[in-house]
């Protein structure tokens, strides 16, 4: 955000921190060991409030938890900044010195009274107008989203919607304020450091800056295409147009993982030739010509960045098993088998490289990730000890560097749309013991698993006569699964829940909509129109 | 502040413990843990104060200015081994962590001093609270059968001293499931779910944040159990690799112990800032996919 794709803040401030608004994430499950660091704050007198569709056992945590309808967090944002304006809460100061375009995005508030916004989110009233006086009257504050937030067709804009909040109250940049996407996965933040963006090069420099590139180009002697390439959503459409004839998979299991499953089995069979590295023979690597064996966690060295920018080192426990060998050397011999002179280095040498042209990973050399336990990004130089929050220069008077905007943004509804005939919300997520489409996860035996169900509301299951373990046949405009019902107390009516970790039983993917956010390319998994039907 | 004689420095709100471990004298330990607030349950670590009455626990009581503090007089040391003795007639010590071990030696505990414990794992009702008569000539234990309920945890309540260290892991220290608490009074108090039920049938959900603190063996992961009960388990022979979790993006560092080339337990160290040792059933237990289908 404001340049830098990380989140603002470190673990430990969230357990001093006054407020502590989960929006869009349960924490609890998908990321326990940070919320270990929430109950911290919430045991230090913290409050939380929790928005979320389903009163998850992170909202259970919170002092109120905000019950959205799934999509209209926009409404729901716009309308607790219009109420944090109203009330004169907003922070004059920090909007003066630090942000641009306030009077527009004022503007665009006009029509988000909490009465609509009651009407679009199913949250009362009152409860908006509660979390807005909480937020702008903190002290410290912070905003924690995950993909309740981003798995969405208008991801960016969700995310602006908070970020405008942030900038409102001055609730970023502040020991104990800010704003902190929980990543989902190990090295996902990792790998946006590393340039694997289609705009970006290592250390989030823009692929379409003049100088950036010329860096680049002069250390590598080769041309870095000037262009922006694809995200994950152009490719599919290139694929579907037959722009992209040929892939190259590393470690991702697409054929369960995205949206719309058949569609895309019908994109990757058409395809005149995939390459998929994995550690297992996944469903995706069935429809592989070539398959190249890699070595996996535990059998590699290298680097993970956390949630908190915090880049630590990975070792290797044990070797790989029979021909399987790291990415690196796999990607080496590929380059060599294509004609050019690359040796294979190390991961230690590749890092180095990387550093050199990074400046925000600079200063961390493998000695002092090992001597340090890690380090926080930025760090320029090697006697930089690392940040422990972002954008503390927009408390300079005058701030330094750019001033920070305000996005104006609208509530649009899911694509997705509720009708007579799909009259329930399909939404999707995770389960503590269990993770994505169950690769490695499912291959420990957990006493706590909960395979492919159905997740209904007490009074969903009731007008529709089920029981628990009951099979049902579960529709959506894409497809058709069926799946045992399982009756949660934790969902109101009219909405339903299914975990994506066990594709080869409950193809929730197969239900899911391949509606996409032009911005990031990340798809609407969170919001799918449903119908189901007693079956047996 | 003295310790055994020689002044010492520490800033306030120190423990003894603390005043004493820099002075570098040792204390023994057992229920008291680096992340953890002292529980004052095992009494292992009491010390002479001049002018307190009682022994105390170095562990909870605050350093303050001026104090007089023996470690190692013949009431402390009586005191001690008689406590070392009490808990390793009652318990099986003998999968306890090194320290206890030492300690039992350098205390010159007798552990067999109140007669042979009352048969193995006799007690015929396991419930916490039960109480069993024992024979005159026999020392009282707290043996019953293990509880194996599950492919990834072992409670064997034969090894437990009752240091509540798994039960406040469980609850507000750490976890904040509160799936464990101490039931029953007296010599039959046991560590229990709620109602007693198998731990899958509980509010446990299967993190280990209990294993990781537990000194004596009490709990175990599954496969350290079957590897110990066969006496495959060699620590002298195993390999610790610091690492990153490979599940979400917490960044949660593991310690991966290895054995002939194969990870036989994961955990994490307790001076990690991010988990303070704790981790969930993921990072803990999600590692076998690793070695999966392997045959070597």
């Amino acid at each position: 955000m404001f340049g830098a794709g990380g989140g603002t803040s470190s673990y430990q401030e969230i357990e001093s921190t006054d407020l502590i608004v989960m929006w869009g994430s349960n924490a609890r499950e998908a990321h326990p060991i940070f919320f270990h660091h929430v109950l911290k704050g919430l045991h230090r007198g913290a409050h939380m409030y929790a928005v979320d569709p389903r009163r998850t056992s992170s909202a259970q945590w919170a002092d109120v938890w905000l019950g959205i309808d799934v999509g209209s967090d926009i409404a729901l944002a716009n309308a607790v900044a219009r109420e944090i304006i109203d009330r004169g809460l907003e922070n004059r100061d920090f909007i003066e010195n630090a942000t641009t375009g306030f009077d527009e995005y004022a503007a665009s508030l006009d029509s988000y009274t909490v009465d609509r916004a009651e009407e679009i989110t199913g949250v009362p009233a009152a409860a908006i107008r509660d979390l807005a006086i909480a937020y702008g009257n903190a002290d410290t504050a912070q905003i924690c989203w995950t993909l309740g937030i981003t798995e969405h067709h208008n991801a960016t804009d969700n995310v602006l919607a908070l970020i405008n909040l942030a900038l409102l109250t001055g609730h970023v940049g502040r020991y104990g304020s800010g704003l902190v996407p929980v990543r989902g996965q190990n090295n996902v933040q990792g790998g946006g450091d590393m340039g694997a963006l289609p705009n970006k090069l290592p250390g989030f420099q823009d692929v379409e800056d003049e100088e950036s590139r010329a860096n680049f180009e002069a250390a590598w002697g080769s041309q870095i295409p000037p262009r922006a390439g694809k995200h994950i959503s152009q490719m599919h459409e290139a694929m579907d147009e037959g722009e992209i004839r040929a892939l190259y998979i590393i470690g991702e299991n697409p054929l369960q993982s995205e949206a719309e499953s058949a569609t895309m089995r019908r994109r990757l069979e058409n395809l005149d030739f995939l390459v998929v590295q994995d550690i297992f023979p996944t469903a995706t690597a069935e429809l592989a010509d070539v398959v190249l064996p890699a070595a996996g966690w535990g059998e590699s060295d290298g680097t993970f960045t956390s949630s908190e920018r915090r880049v630590q080192r990975v070792r290797r426990a044990i070797d790989p098993p029979g021909d399987a060998e790291d990415d690196i050397a796999l990607l080496s011999r590929v380059a060599r088998a294509m004609g050019v002179d690359w040796p294979t280095p190390s991961p230690e040498e590749a890092w180095d490289e990387m550093r050199m042209l990074s400046p925000l990973h600079r200063g961390m050399s493998y000695s002092r990730l090992q001597e340090l336990g890690g380090i926080q990004w930025p760090c320029p130089d090697d006697q930089h000890p690392g940040e422990l929050f972002l954008h503390g220069r927009l408390w300079e008077r005058p701030i330094v560097g750019p001033p920070a905007p305000f996005h104006a943004v609208e509530w649009a509804a899911p694509v997705d749309t509720l009708t007579i005939e799909y009259p329930i919300r399909l939404t999707t997520g995770r389960r503590l013991d269990s993770y994505n489409t169950g690769v490695q996860s499912g291959r420990y035996e957990s006493p706590r698993r909960i395979h492919g169900v159905l997740d209904l509301s007490p009074e969903d299951a009731a007008s529709h006569g089920l029981q628990d373990g009951q099979t049902v046949r579960v529709t959506s405009r894409r497809g058709s699964i069926e799946a045992p019902v399982r009756t949660d107390r934790s969902l109101r009516p009219g909405l339903a829940f299914m975990a994506v970790h066990f594709p080869d039983d409950t193809d929730v993917n197969a239900l899911t909509v391949d509606a996409w956010d032009p911005k990031s390319g990340t798809a609407e998994f969170k919001a799918t129109a449903i119908r189901i039907e007693a079956i047996g | 502040m003295n310790v055994n004689g020689r002044p010492v420095r520490v800033d306030a709100g120190s423990s003894i413990l603390d005043a004493c471990r820099a002075g570098g004298v040792e204390i023994p330990t057992i229920c008291h843990g680096p992340t953890m607030t002292p529980a004052n349950a095992c009494r292992v670590c009491v010390v002479e104060v001049e002018g307190s009455r009682a022994l105390v626990p170095s562990c909870s009581r605050p350093a303050e200015e001026g104090m007089e503090i023996n470690t190692d007089s013949d009431r402390v040391q009586m005191s001690r081994k008689v406590i070392l003795e009490l808990l390793g007639s009652a318990t099986e010590l003998d999968r306890s962590n090194a320290s206890i071990l030492t300690w039992l030696e350098k205390a010159g505990a007798d552990t067999a001093r109140f007669g042979p414990p009352e048969g193995p794992k006799t007690r015929h009702s396991p419930r916490p609270g039960h109480h069993d008569t024992v024979p005159i000539d026999n020392a009282a234990s707290v043996h019953e059968p293990v509880k194996i309920e599950d492919d990834l945890y072992v409670r064997d309540y034969s090894r437990c001293i009752l240091c509540y260290r798994c039960v406040d892991a469980c609850g507000i220290e750490h976890q904040n499931t509160f799936a464990i608490a101490v039931a029953g009074r007296g010599f039959d108090a046991r560590i229990s779910t709620e109602f007693d039920v198998a731990l899958p049938d509980s509010a446990c959900v299967y993190c280990g944040n209990c294993i990781t603190v537990c000194p004596t063996g009490a709990l175990t992961g599954k496969v350290e159990f079957d590897m110990r009960e066969e006496g495959s388990w060699d620590e002298s022979a195993q390999e610790v690799t610091r690492t990153v979790c490979s599940y979400c993006g917490v960044g949660c560092n593991l310690d991966v112990h290895t054995q002939d080339g194969r990870i036989v337990k994961v955990d994490s160290p307790h001076d990690h800032d991010v988990t303070l040792g704790n981790l969930c059933i993921k990072g803990r237990f999600g590692w076998t996919y690793v070695q999966s289908g392997r045959n070597d």
